[in-house]
């Protein structure tokens, strides 16, 4: 690839019509190793063969519970861990193949949650945020720094000069933002990037990622297990379990109606917000199972209340529910031919 | 209400003295009725978390200047020392954290870790206090208890600590039950698990609960009165269905919205600008007037009065002082 292609990797090549980014069948388990010897013992199914696309200008969101597999997927979504099996799409490009990883680099960035962490504390807030331009050799990262520093509301006379430590949670998640933005990315992964903020600091962020969507046409992979923000953020939502997709749609039909068990208990495990109206049962029992040893056939059938045996032993696929072509989960009461008592009658009706 | 109150706060003061000095808490005023189960709810560095460390004695005593009074059953409890402490805390009163697999000890078993503790308290034989430790991890509905005696904490899952976290501390039957966060840590269909246990613990048990939380769905979920506090003081005061439905103070009014529940997408969100203050000075004013959109002059210059509404609800804010009167 001649230098000319790597500069324009950030502008639009396949069209309104090319997802932003396809993941295929994604991959990534991670092996435990104990003993003295080292062996590998177990392995964590950490994603287990998940396949989505985001579409150009869009806001994906991903919930699921701890060890789902929300992490993981963003990190394979920008080259930060290894693909065990599987591939990245970047409009139209294969990741490997057609683009290099600094390539996609320039397309797709991330915000953590731990706004610290993320941060070196031994750099200027400044510096962090030229760093990357200047990586990618950008001729004036520091002016880059200043325009970004004041679009996200940190006035650079008085803080381009401060450390991370100088800064409250609120001001170094808009730092961490701002950083993201420096390559002008089209995809922007945001990894429970306002979960770790007070709540009155979430809105005010929440609506600077809104203005900054629209102004600079960003596409977000949204991650959060906080379902009110990801009501409010996203376009279509996809929920994990396990390692795998379970449901997939666009936001208002899968609020209105949860085709999966499993996000249905996620919905009704919401605090209800209504004094006189509040949860009397727990729709779930017990804890998520561990993704180091899944269950077999459907991985939710431990906790479903609707398992059947075809639950233990058949893998279900992803059906379209209610004839819209964009909701879609994996579950035997939604497979007519799958053989749960439930899906003949839900066909029934 | 002639009946003593469990906790009386009267006018409450923490500093924090070192390099530089936070005034963590400023004039809390706060009781809390036998059976009463009451949500702390605040942003972090309110001081949720301070108020009941004071209420155990955990604060550094050297490090710390306290001011006022905390009576616990009408016990000043600042002049408890030595086993008078030791049996107040965990007999009378006992705290339930947000991180089970720190506040767990890590190389006893859940069964001996709860024995210990009614072991002290009670003193029962070893015997007798296992058969409490079964007893309660019965109650905090353990799956297959027996077992789970003899487990060490990293055997058990996260929810799973937690509630051996709670038969833990539940074990003296105290009067008073702190917690701090309980469920942050864990999983949305894990939390509401814990917070439906914990209603119906209270209940049975009949105990004063203060549950401390930034999630005001939670408080909700488990409160029958809220208390909002900002800044080392309290906002808003009053039954939960008067916080949620029936909101005075411009701070509770802007967390209801950043709750998003109900919202619409798209639409901008009603924030609260900038971020809360620094506290190294004691308040002479409203706390909350940088970041008010109805402040007024006076707001900036004196401390707001407590309006009381009628029913337990009361606000400290100037504005809810003008309605009332006029």
């Amino acid at each position: 690839m001649s230098k000319t292609d790597a500069t324009n990797s950030t502008s639009d090549r396949g069209g309104p019509r090319q997802p932003l980014i396809i993941a295929k069948n994604l991959k990534k388990h991670f092996p435990i190793r104990s003993g003295m010897l080292n062996r590998q013992t177990a392995t964590v199914h950490a994603v287990d063969g998940i396949s989505f696309d985001v579409k150009k200008g869009e806001t994906l969101g991903i919930v699921g519970e701890s060890g789902c597999g929300k992490s993981t997927t963003a990190r394979l979504l920008i080259g930060l861990i290894e693909l065990d099996d599987g591939s990245i799409i970047f409009d139209g490009d294969v990741l490997g193949s057609d683009i290099k990883l600094k390539e996609l680099r320039r397309g797709v960035q991330m915000v953590f949650q731990d706004s610290y962490a993320s941060l070196n504390p031994r750099m200027t807030i400044l510096d962090s945020i030229a760093f990357g331009p200047k990586i990618h050799d950008h001729k004036d990262p520091a002016s880059v720094a200043r325009n970004l520093m004041e679009r996200v509301g940190l006035d650079p006379e008085r803080f381009a000069m401060r450390y991370p430590h100088e800064l409250s949670g609120g001001q170094r998640q808009r730092v961490n933002i701002a950083r993201a933005l420096a390559l002008s990315p089209r995809l922007v992964i945001l990894d429970e990037a306002v979960s770790a903020l007070d709540k009155s600091v979430e809105a005010q962020v929440l609506n600077l990622l809104s203005d900054l969507r629209e102004e600079l046409d960003l596409t977000y992979v949204f991650i959060s297990h906080d379902l009110n923000v990801v009501r409010y953020i996203s376009d279509r939502v996809l929920v994990m379990y396990l390692g795998e997709v379970v449901e997939v749609g666009p936001v208002e039909a899968v609020y209105k109606e949860q085709a999966h068990p499993y996000t249905a208990s996620l919905f009704a495990a919401m605090p209800s917000m209504d004094p006189d109206n509040r949860t009397e049962e727990p729709p779930l029992a017990g804890d998520p199972p561990n993704p180091i040893d899944p269950p077999t056939g459907c991985r939710f059938h431990t906790r479903c209340r609707f398992s059947e045996s075809v639950c233990s032993k058949v893998k279900p696929k992803l059906n379209v529910i209610a004839d819209n072509p964009d909701h879609l989960a994996a579950c035997h009461i939604k497979d007519v031919g799958s053989g749960h008592s439930l899906a003949a009658q839900e066909a029934g009706e | 209400m002639t009946q003593t109150p469990l906790v009386e706060f009267e006018n409450l003061k923490v500093r924090f003295k070192g390099e530089r000095t936070v005034h963590a808490i400023n004039g809390l005023n706060l009781s809390l009725q036998p059976g009463e189960m009451l949500g702390l709810l605040g942003e972090s560095g309110s001081g949720k978390s301070v108020t009941l460390k004071t209420l155990l004695r955990l604060l550094p005593p050297k490090r710390s200047e306290l001011e006022g009074s905390v009576r616990v059953n009408g016990t000043d409890i600042m002049t408890l020392s030595g086993n008078a402490l030791a049996s107040y805390r965990g007999g009378d009163v006992s705290m339930v954290f947000q991180e089970p697999a720190l506040a767990l000890d890590p190389v006893y078993t859940i069964g001996d870790q709860i024995a210990e503790t009614v072991m002290r308290h009670k003193g029962i034989g070893k015997t007798a206090a296992m058969d409490v430790a079964l007893d309660m991890l019965t109650r905090v509905r353990i799956p297959s208890p027996e077992r789970r005696l003899k487990n060490y904490p990293h055997e058990l899952s996260g929810g799973m600590r937690q509630r051996a976290m709670i038969a833990l501390a539940l074990s003296c039957r105290p009067k008073l039950l702190l917690a701090d966060e309980p469920t942050t840590a864990l999983d949305a269909t894990v939390q509401i698990q814990i917070l439906l246990l914990l209603r119906e613990l209270q209940k049975e048990f009949g105990m004063g609960v203060i549950f401390v939380t930034h999630d005001i769905g939670v408080a909700v979920e488990v409160s029958d009165k809220i208390a909002i506090m900002y800044a080392g003081n309290l906002v808003e005061t009053g039954t939960t269905r008067d916080v949620i439905r029936n909101p005075q103070h411009p701070y509770t009014k802007g967390l209801l919205a950043a709750n998003l529940h109900g919202v619409v997408k798209g639409e901008r969100l009603d924030a609260i600008p900038g971020s809360p203050p620094a506290l190294e000075e004691p308040p002479h004013c409203c706390s909350f007037a940088p970041r008010c959109a109805f402040a007024e002059d006076r707001c900036r210059s004196d401390l707001p009065p407590v309006t009381d509404l009628g029913g337990g609800h009361s606000v400290s804010c100037v504005l809810a002082a003008s309605t009332t009167t006029a």
